[in-house]
């Protein structure tokens, strides 16, 4: 059934499968892949059923792979994620993404007065820190967290 | 092996490890006995504070010219290309051609980070904004081991603000070195944040909270005060109720011990007592001169000559 489901989309023949990304991050996900700016076909469903999730969103990219460090960039919005490599429409392998233990450029600090927030074009830099089952980014700048709920994209 | 701080700048206290701390402190002692020493020999420092700053500015130029150096800079950012849009990387990536080391104070948090790593030259955070102020931490550091000889299972009674204090967050970072024992006195309002807290507990060490000064007193071993200010307070009137638990007067040191001493990062306004200042106990104004020694150790170090 799930093969058929995928199907609703012309399978790839050859590139990686992002699939189970929560059905509203999808755009999220193509921002910090850079897939917006891709060179090959992407795939793009959301709001598709999912017998785990209820709804869930995929990604399928064309002709393309990427490191394990680059797709952990996106556990944070998307957690759940599956990746699945395919090679002549078969599924050579498949993996979950992990949270890495910096996370560089893509989330703002929460933090109005940082230096990050009040400079042009300083990257932001942050060490990920699990407190009581819960995530919390510390600044490599100014050393403030910003939690969970205040995770703000850029 | 021997200590070297060779081109280390100082942005947070935690930078420096507690054998490194030592390291400065000893330094410190050296220069408290010997303070006029030539080791600059007109070498160029900078001094950049972005906001207005008295003790800090002052105590870091004493310290330059002590050690026969020369001072460029400025002490606000009136008349300067910061006010004409320039960035923060342009103007520390010019003053690092001009100078050997630059002291920056700025009111941005991170700014001192982000100072460190588009300068040539080593930078020491002389504050930014509020999050760190570590020349302040290591003068408490040398007022506690100069006037306790040691900075091993001290009493430490913190007073204040403890909410939004950067000194006293860096001196509990600091102090969970040196298995102390921690008296957070404070108002409700103004409680130690648990990410600082999180490092007592990360070293496995004691502390109490308290609400009321007068109790903690007879057993500490330093008294760190610091001012509760009113524009903290969200309702006026909470204010009103707590400001006279936290102004410390003569006659309740009665019964602290000999080797107490009260500190406190200065400027006081209204929370210790004038009648405190003539109690041998009052460590305050030593404090804040200890402040020159502790600087010259740092600029000594990180450039080599000591």
């Amino acid at each position: 059934m799930e093969k058929r489901k995928e199907l609703i989309v012309s399978a790839i023949e050859n590139g990686t499968v992002i699939d189970h990304i929560p059905a509203d991050k999808v755009f999220q996900v193509v921002k910090i892949l850079g897939l917006d700016k891709a060179s090959t076909p992407v795939y793009l469903g959301i709001n598709v059923e999912s017998k785990k999730y209820g709804t869930k969103g995929f990604i399928k990219v064309s002709d393309k792979y990427f490191d394990p460090e680059e797709l952990n960039k996106i556990a944070l919005v998307a957690p759940t994620a599956s990746i699945i490599e395919i090679k002549d429409f078969e599924v050579v392998r498949k993996q979950t993404v992990q949270i890495p233990e910096r996370i560089e450029h893509i989330v703002k600090c929460f933090n109005p007065n940082c230096v990050t927030n009040k400079e042009h074009d300083i990257p932001t830099k942050f060490r990920v820190k699990h407190v009581d089952g819960k995530l919390r980014l510390v600044c490599h700048y100014c050393e403030k967290y910003t939690s969970e709920e205040n995770i703000e994209f850029i | 092996m021997s200590i070297s701080l060779k081109n280390r700048s100082l942005i947070s206290i935690s930078d420096y490890t507690p054998e490194e701390i030592c390291h400065v402190l000893d330094i410190a002692e050296d220069f408290e006995k010997n303070p006029h020493q030539n080791l600059l020999n007109g070498r160029i420092i900078a001094s950049l504070f972005f906001e207005p700053s008295t003790r800090t500015r002052l105590s870091f130029e004493t310290a330059i010219q002590l050690l026969g150096g020369n001072v460029i800079g400025f002490s606000s950012t009136s008349g300067t290309s910061v006010q004409k849009g320039e960035s923060l990387a342009d103007t520390i990536t010019m003053v690092a051609s001009y100078a050997d080391l630059i002291v920056m104070r700025n009111p941005i948090d991170g700014s001192a980070r982000l100072a460190s790593e588009v300068s040539k030259v080593p930078i020491i955070n002389a504050g930014d904004g509020s999050n760190q102020h570590p020349t302040q931490c290591m003068l408490d550091l040398y007022s506690i081991r100069k006037t306790q000889g040691t900075l091993e299972n001290l009493e430490i009674t913190l007073v204040g603000d403890l909410k939004y204090g950067r000194t006293v967050h860096s001196l509990v970072e600091a102090m969970s070195h040196f298995n102390a024992k921690f008296n957070l006195v404070s108002p409700v309002e103004l409680k130690l944040p648990r990410t600082v807290k999180q490092h007592i507990k990360d070293a496995h060490l004691e502390y109490e909270q308290f609400t009321e000064l007068e109790e903690v007193i007879p057993h500490s071993d330093i008294i760190y005060m610091t001012r509760v200010q009113r524009e903290r307070f969200p309702d006026p009137l909470e204010y009103e109720k707590v400001k006279n638990s936290y102004v410390l007067r003569n006659a309740m040191l009665a019964n602290a011990k000999p080797n107490c001493r009260v500190l406190h990062p200065l400027p006081r306004v209204n929370e210790i007592h004038v009648d405190v200042d003539s109690n041998p106990k009052a460590y305050y104004f030593q404090q804040a001169q200890n402040g020159v020694y502790a600087r010259q150790a740092l600029i000594a170090a990180i450039l080599g000559l000591k």
